[in-house]
């Protein structure tokens, strides 16, 4: 609430005789209001949300506003110096600085290259109350100023981002060590190695790094993962390793000797760098199953269509196959009802032959029964005239009409009815012009 | 803003934009304190042009340039066509640059943007156009400041409709960038002065005259300890910068054909025309700032060169309709409030065509003496008005900047939005000089609620038992006529007063003595009495006001310094 506003003209003066309870009384009551839309601007409309969302009341937003930052504040002061110090690193010699862990002089070590500028400096105010020398005076030891300038140091190098580049190139405390085969057999492979890549992360050029990611990446985020990182663009630099420093006392030729012999050994180390990488890289991509697994599926993709191909031509001979079988099989069977047929014929006609046989004995038997249509015996000349015209009517009727007439005269035993059987027989084939009138000589008379 | 990119606050990267129709600009915030960023034309505001050359495209003042040479290749003034049908958009400013055609009902241009020779014109829908402007801004912005922007808030006139909105955040989107939020422009301006170290938060309405190229929106503003409520708005699509360079034009191309009778008019030939505006829009920004401007184009028509002056009192003179038409504006959309120019504290200044010192003195003019004029002619420590949307963008989204999408949405919800403000005053009575019963405001009108509102107010000079009387007020308007007018116009009426105000404008002064008008307290209801005994000689008394959410108010009331004090509980 900003100040309250102070108004110069006074208020009234309270009557005579003014009495209330509580010296207050309520009159009337608020004439209304109009539903308007607040603009959802600025740092006051910002907080009416925060408590409008949290049903909050003014002294309560105030309260865990303030509560919030008095925390934040708390936070600051002493989230990243806890770290307790080793008593080995609080004896070490400010001379060989360069074996120095920076970080964890200040007590960063777990922040390390991600640590703001905003922390090194309040890391290193921290330190420097505890560690001034003169402190350590008042405490009765002189002197003792030997972690001091580690301290100083350790912030000269990583409040200069030239220097701290440097640093962090060869920090080797920040780097994650590959995993090895037994712990693969074990944990998760995408954790493992991710860890890896997240760390080997900071020395890239360019970003956002993409991430290893998980079983479930798409083709296109893993092969863009390995083509990043196949063509990685490091800023890491070796001149924090190098052995000999060239100074100003050192004779011009002497200097340039030097900085050759670094210039060599950095690159020589930054080529080293890079086949590292370049080893981790392939290392995790023989154990990345899921490039085996996006192999597969190309190749099923592109042996799909061979395949298909074959068995269409597989089936195609096998139906022709078939259909080559199902023929010879019909046309053996074919075969084989046409000869049983003709068997069938040849002993039908054989019957047929019997029959006819038969019936012309029967014809023969009937004239014979009938006595050649004599009384008494009858003369050869009777006989041979009967039998000549059975024998010819049996030449001009068809084997059924033989079988018929066969059939009326059998079972007959009186001439005269055999003789008018003969002699419609005789009769009809006369009508029907199959015999002539005057060739019947027997059965006419 | 549902359904659209959305990116994790602590990797966001946030700017503000105003997308204007004629131009735009980019601002961020160092140290909560708003800077506008320049391109790498050195430009802060950028013209919402775009142009193709042989497959290159051209962004701000370089594509305003082959509006000379290349009109049929260049976008301009899109940014109104988005989600609009083709029935429904005004094409009046795209007849010297490429003209927006009907493709299926969406708003389309037609332009070559390919390299190869013969390669065929494409069709390019107005959303494209604005999501490849937008890239070209966020790109600018992300090399500014070295780092890939993703996010942004981005003002919006106050009538931009859903569907408007809708597809600003989709061309917004398409060109990689999340919109945390859509302000109105207004409320930018407004937040862009409040947010100064020096600024008080105080309880004021504000007039917001956002004067740019293609259109004037004015709004009033309720400003409540920095709550900004809008109470009216008006649009008016003739007064504006435009308007301006064509009477600058006009009046040039006449100077020429006098001077030079046989040749043709200038304004007839395309490009005649388009070297005439160009060099008319630098005049007249030349006239905001000096006396005197030159104008001098090289073959403007028939290979004749031409130059030639203005002083800023012609230009005033021409220019009067369009002024006269832009303080109409403000006096309509005061009036539509129900407010009077004395109920206005502030006028901010917005838009290029702001800078006009001959609009803020009108201004002035208008309202009374108290009522701040923001504008760089009237007021040394105003901000540029073309910056201030984007600077009030840019703090937004500074505030915002850490809020989840989630968040964000939740915030901005009508749920939340939404609230009932008071619609009368309320205060404690109080005595003036002459002794006569005045109402002093605690919670003043059109206060969202809940509002909590604390004032001092001094206790009778002896001290003793002091009565604090709650009641309602609210104001009139108090004409008082001048005393011996035998001539003058007796009707003129309370009502009249803002025309005979405005009339007042351009006549002379002292032809007529004006009438003196003030804003009036008067106390309605009364709510409460409540006595604070034996207050001390010269001692304060301490009034607080609560309105609740439910209309129910808490009265308190102490001595100042003292302990206890006396509450009561209205309900609503």
């Amino acid at each position: 609430m900003a100040t309250p506003i102070v108004v110069p003209t006074p208020l009234l003066a309270l009557p005579e005789g003014w009495t209330a309870e509580k010296d207050i009384k309520t009159v009337g009551k608020l004439s209304g209001a109009t539903q308007r839309t607040l603009e959802p601007v600025g740092p006051y409309f910002l907080a009416h949300a925060r408590r409008a969302r949290h049903k909050r009341t003014f002294s309560e937003d105030d309260r865990i506003q303030a509560q919030e930052r008095a925390k934040k504040v708390e936070n600051d002061e002493d989230s990243e110096i806890s770290e307790p110090e080793d008593p080995m690193m609080l004896a070490r010699d400010a001379k060989d600085w360069k074996q120095q862990d920076h970080y964890k002089v200040l007590g960063l070590s777990k922040y390390r290259w991600k640590a703001t500028e905003e922390q090194i400096k309040r890391a290193h105010r921290k330190k420097v109350l505890k560690h001034h020398p003169d402190k350590k005076a008042a405490a009765g030891r002189t002197d003792d100023d030997n972690f001091f300038k580690c301290i100083q140091k350790a912030t000269e190098v990583l409040l200069d981002p030239i220097k701290r580049r440097q640093f962090d190139s060869v920090d080797e405390e920040a780097d994650v060590e590959p995993p090895t085969k037994k712990q693969l057999q074990k944990g998760n492979f995408y954790k493992l190695w991710g860890n890896v890549f997240k760390s080997e992360a900071r020395f890239s050029k360019i970003h956002p790094v993409p991430m290893l990611g998980d079983d479930k990446s798409t083709r296109e985020e893993v092969e863009n993962f390995y083509n990043f990182w196949y063509s990685f663009d490091s800023w890491r630099s070796f001149e924090y390793l190098d052995e000999d420093v060239p100074d100003d006392n050192e004779n011009r030729d002497q200097k340039r000797h030097t900085e050759r012999k670094n210039a060599n050994a950095r690159k020589k180390k930054k080529a080293e760098d890079n086949a590292r990488l370049r080893k981790l890289l392939d290392d995790c991509s023989a154990g990345d199953e899921r490039i085996k697994r996006f192999r597969q599926e190309a190749n099923a993709a592109k042996n799909k269509k061979r395949l298909e191909r074959e068995a269409a031509e597989k089936k195609a001979a096998e139906d022709a196959k078939a259909a080559k079988e199902a023929a010879e099989k019909a046309a053996k069977e074919a075969e084989e009802k046409a000869k049983a047929d003709r068997e069938a014929n040849k002993k039908a006609k054989e019957a047929a032959k019997n029959a006819v046989k038969k019936n012309k004995r029967v014809l023969r038997g009937s004239v014979k029964d009938a006595n050649y249509f004599a009384e008494g015996d009858a003369s050869p000349a009777t006989i041979d005239a009967v039998l000549g015209d059975v024998e010819l009517i049996q030449g001009k009727i068809e084997p059924e009409e033989i079988a018929a007439l066969a059939s009326k005269l059998n079972g007959l035993k009186v001439a005269d009815e055999i003789k008018s059987v003969w002699k419609a027989e005789a009769e009809r084939l006369i009508g029907a012009g199959k015999i002539k009138e005057g060739e019947i000589k027997a059965f006419t008379a | 803003m549902s359904g659209a990119k959305s990116v994790a606050p602590e990797n966001r990267t946030v700017i503000g934009l105003t997308f204007g129709n004629s131009n735009s600009s980019i601002a961020y915030t160092v140290d909560d304190k708003a800077e506008v960023i320049a391109n790498e034309d050195g430009d802060r505001q950028i013209p919402t042009i775009l142009s193709y050359v042989d497959g290159d495209e051209y962004y701000g003042q370089q594509a305003k340039a082959f509006l000379i040479r290349n009109p049929n290749n260049t976008v301009a003034y899109f940014r109104d066509f988005l989600g609009k049908d083709f029935e429904h958009i005004d094409p009046t400013h795209n007849h010297a640059s490429a003209h927006p055609k009907d493709v299926d009902g969406a708003v389309s241009f037609t332009i070559k943007d390919k390299a190869e020779e013969d390669a065929e014109p494409s069709t390019v829908s107005v959303s494209e156009v604005a999501t490849r402007y937008l890239r070209r801004l966020v790109g600018s912005a992300s090399d500014y400041l070295g780092k890939k922007v993703t996010s942004a808030v981005i003002t919006v006139p106050t009538n931009f409709n859903d569907k408007q909105k809708a597809a600003l955040l989709a061309a917004a989107n398409a060109a990689d960038l999340e919109v945390l939020q859509l302000i109105s422009e207004p409320v930018a301006a407004a937040l862009a002065y409040d947010a100064r170290p020096e600024a008080q938060v105080e309880d004021k309405i504000v007039v917001v005259a956002e004067l740019g190229g293609t259109r004037s929106d004015v709004a009033v503003i309720a400003s409540r300890q920095g709550m900004y409520t809008v109470l009216a708005t008006a649009h008016d699509y003739e007064f504006n910068g435009v308007a301006l360079d064509k009477i600058l034009m006009d009046h040039f191309a006449k100077e020429f054909l006098k001077r030079n009778p046989s040749a043709k008019d200038p304004r007839e030939n395309a490009r005649g025309l388009a070297k005439l505006k160009f060099e008319a829009e630098a005049t007249k920004r030349a006239l905001s700032i000096g006396a005197n401007a030159s104008f001098s184009v090289e073959s403007l028509s028939d290979g004749i060169d031409f130059a030639s002056t203005i002083n800023r009192l012609r230009y005033e003179t021409l220019s009067r309709t369009v002024f006269e038409g832009i303080n109409r504006l403000v006096e309509s959309v005061i009036k539509k409030a129900g407010l009077d120019v004395l109920d206005v504290d502030e006028v901010i200044l917005s838009g290029g065509t702001a800078h006009t010192p001959r609009i803020a003195s009108n201004f002035s003019n208008i309202f009374p003496q108290t009522t701040r004029i923001l504008a760089p002619s009237t007021n040394p420590y105003a901000i540029n008005p073309s910056e201030l949307g984007a600077r009030g963008a840019a703090l937004q989204a500074s505030l915002i900047q850490d809020y989840e999408a989630d968040d964000i949405d939740q915030s901005t919800h009508a749920a939340v939005t939404t609230v009932a403000h008071t619609s009368n005053a309320i205060g404690v009575v109080s005595l003036n000089a002459a002794g006569e019963e005045i109402f002093v405001p605690v919670v003043p009108a059109e206060t969202a609620v809940p509002a909590k509102r604390t004032v001092h107010v001094a206790a009778p000079k002896d001290g003793g038992d002091v009565l604090v009387k709650f009641v309602e007020g609210n104001t009139h308007i108090k004409v008082t006529k001048p005393e011996p007018k035998p001539k003058e116009d007796k009707t003129a009426k309370v009502e009249d007063a803002a025309d005979s105000d405005e009339e007042s404008d351009f006549s002379d002064d002292d032809e007529e003595e004006e009438e003196k008008r003030e804003k009036v307290w008067k106390i309605g209801n009364t709510l409460a009495e409540a006595a604070i005994r034996n207050v001390k000689k010269g001692g304060k008394v301490e009034v607080t006001v609560q309105v609740n959410a439910d209309l129910s108010v808490i009265l308190t009331t102490r001595e100042v310094g003292a302990q206890g004090g006396v509450r009561g509980q209205l309900n609503a």
